[in-house]
């Protein structure tokens, strides 16, 4: 056999599956933008991405805050540079690890959920029914998960960011023996709108890209409990995969001069 | 099921089927499948596991596209249609699924009242009456329509999705094996719901089973499906005395007989 069959093969599956995923995407984003809406569900969504996911989302950034204040000083006491410290944690946190971690968190809790959800909806007919019921599944399952995921996920980034940011004040504060009103002025100083607005930018990619692969995994999964268990799995890997990869992506685009 | 004198002899089918042809990979499971289904008629789809029963009434609904042959809803081919007017086809149609496939993130009266609140944009108050009036009707009570799906028995839950399937009044039903899953007087008893349902609605039903006691009850005609094609169809009345060796072993169920079943070669 030609050993450079199954690496062919491979690639087919892949450009296939993308195929596949684009359409998806393309379709489940359309009905975001047409009548008939379903704001009960959009709402439903938008709590349980928002609100039920913020003490995830507060821990982890509150954490990667402290760790972050903690880890820089032991570094940068070696140089006398313990005055960098505010800076240090507020760019980290608003440019790149909030956004990161509440998407990794979001891609476990919610991209996890909403995988299993509509794969036990597809393998026990409900979808059928939906459609049985000229109710475009789409529409009532894809938009508005879609939808919550996009805007709920800055405002959770955005929370996260003042967390994160109290996190290593406590620690500079309390551990280290920081000027309170210093560090707050540090902090305030050498932040800029675009620190925090690429980081949103990233939180509502990532959102969308969290609820397209939860729904995308789930729609499409086939064969009962185990093909709704792969589904999830295969929905919280891609999406965490996709958010590493458009965080690179937007970082680029936003700061790569 | 006596309805023989509602249902017009000279009408044009209300479902037509011809020679509809369905393959998943190299498996064929349709092949050339023929069905009239005259209106205010109820025809049982009889046929073992995996001979493509659920397959023919996906093919109606849209669910599944069939290779090739043709599908015509009152005289209207429906293959092809656009997704507007597919849904304008399926808006008269109910369905029961095989197990009730009830919505369960929202409550009883909710999954009844789901064409009309989504559909048909009805006032939520209206339409948890109507619920209610109809879930009264497969005998449950509004207490019931407060619960949640998972919170019902299988014969409830076959009642819900029965309650579902004719809050639209719709044209046309499928029942799914309505009572696959159910202890025999519960599946009796959903048998009588379907036959005073159908009869109150005035609608066409379409039922697959190989539930002969529940084929006898429902059906004024009988369809029986072998390896993709229907090898016998006449009156529920002709069903002992078909004189087709394979519809006779069927409704027997017996062992040995002309039907080749994979597993018995082993």
């Amino acid at each position: 056999m030609n050993p450079l069959r199954p690496l062919g093969a491979a690639f087919l599956n892949f450009l296939e599956a993308a195929g596949r995923l684009t359409l998806f995407a393309l379709n489940g984003l359309s009905h975001c933008f047409r009548p008939p809406f379903y704001p009960r569900l959009i709402g439903r969504q938008m709590i349980d991405i928002g609100y039920y996911s913020l003490p995830v989302v507060g821990l982890t950034t509150l954490f990667a805050g402290m760790v972050l204040a903690l880890q820089s000083y032991t570094g940068f006491a070696r140089f006398s540079a313990e005055g960098a410290i505010p800076n240090v944690v507020v760019l980290s946190l608003t440019r790149e690890l909030g956004p990161v971690l509440a998407g990794l968190m979001i891609a476990g809790r919610i991209g996890a959920a909403m995988a299993a959800e509509i794969g036990t909806m597809r393998v026990t007919e409900q979808i059928d029914a939906l459609e049985t019921l000229s109710t475009n599944p789409f529409k009532y399952l894809v938009a508005p998960r879609l939808i919550a995921g996009t805007t709920m996920m800055p405002l959770l980034v955005l929370i996260g960011d003042v967390i994160g940011v109290f996190g290593g004040y406590l620690v500079s504060v309390y551990k280290l023996g920081f000027n309170q009103i210093t560090y707050i002025q540090n902090t305030w100083n050498f932040l800029e709108f675009q620190d925090v607005f690429s980081g949103l930018v990233k939180a509502a990619v990532f959102g969308l890209l969290v609820a397209l692969m939860g729904c995308y995994h789930g729609y499409n999964s086939r064969g009962g409990a185990q093909g709704v268990g792969t589904a999830t799995t295969n929905a919280v890997v891609s999406a965490s995969i996709l958010i590493l990869i458009a965080n690179y992506m937007i970082t680029e685009l936003f700061f790569a001069q | 099921m006596t309805r023989t004198a509602t249902a017009p002899v000279q009408a044009s089918p209300k479902i037509a089927m011809r020679n509809v042809k369905k393959a998943f990979g190299s498996k064929v499971v349709l092949d050339g499948f023929d069905l009239d289904v005259m209106p205010g008629e109820s025809v049982v789809i009889i046929g073992g596991s995996g001979t493509g029963k659920s397959v023919s009434l996906k093919c109606i609904l849209g669910l599944l596209n069939p290779d090739s042959g043709e599908i015509d809803i009152d005289g209207q081919p429906i293959l092809g249609l656009s997704k507007q007017d597919r849904d304008a086809v399926n808006a008269k149609i109910g369905m029961l699924f095989q197990n009730a496939a009830l919505f369960d993130s929202i409550s009883v009266w909710e999954n009844v009242a789901f064409t009309l609140v989504q559909g048909e944009g009805m006032a939520r108050s209206k339409a948890r009456d109507i619920a209610m009036e109809k879930l009264g009707q497969v005998g449950l009570s509004a207490e019931i329509g407060e619960r949640n799906p998972a919170q019902l028995s299988g014969g409830m839950r076959k009642r819900v999705g029965l309650a579902r399937a004719i809050a639209g009044d719709p044209d046309i039903i499928f029942f799914d094996e309505p009572t696959t899953g159910l202890d025999p007087i519960m599946g009796h008893i959903i048998d009588k719901l379907i036959v005073k349902c159908v009869r109150e609605v005035g609608a066409t039903a379409l039922t697959i089973t190989h539930d002969m006691a529940s084929a006898r009850r429902i059906a004024d005609r009988v369809t029986m499906l072998y390896k993709g094609k229907n090898i016998w169809t006449d009156r529920i009345e002709k069903l002992d005395s078909s004189g087709n060796p394979y519809v006779h072993q069927f409704v027997n169920g017996l062992a040995e007989g002309p039907i080749d079943l994979p597993i018995l070669k082993n």
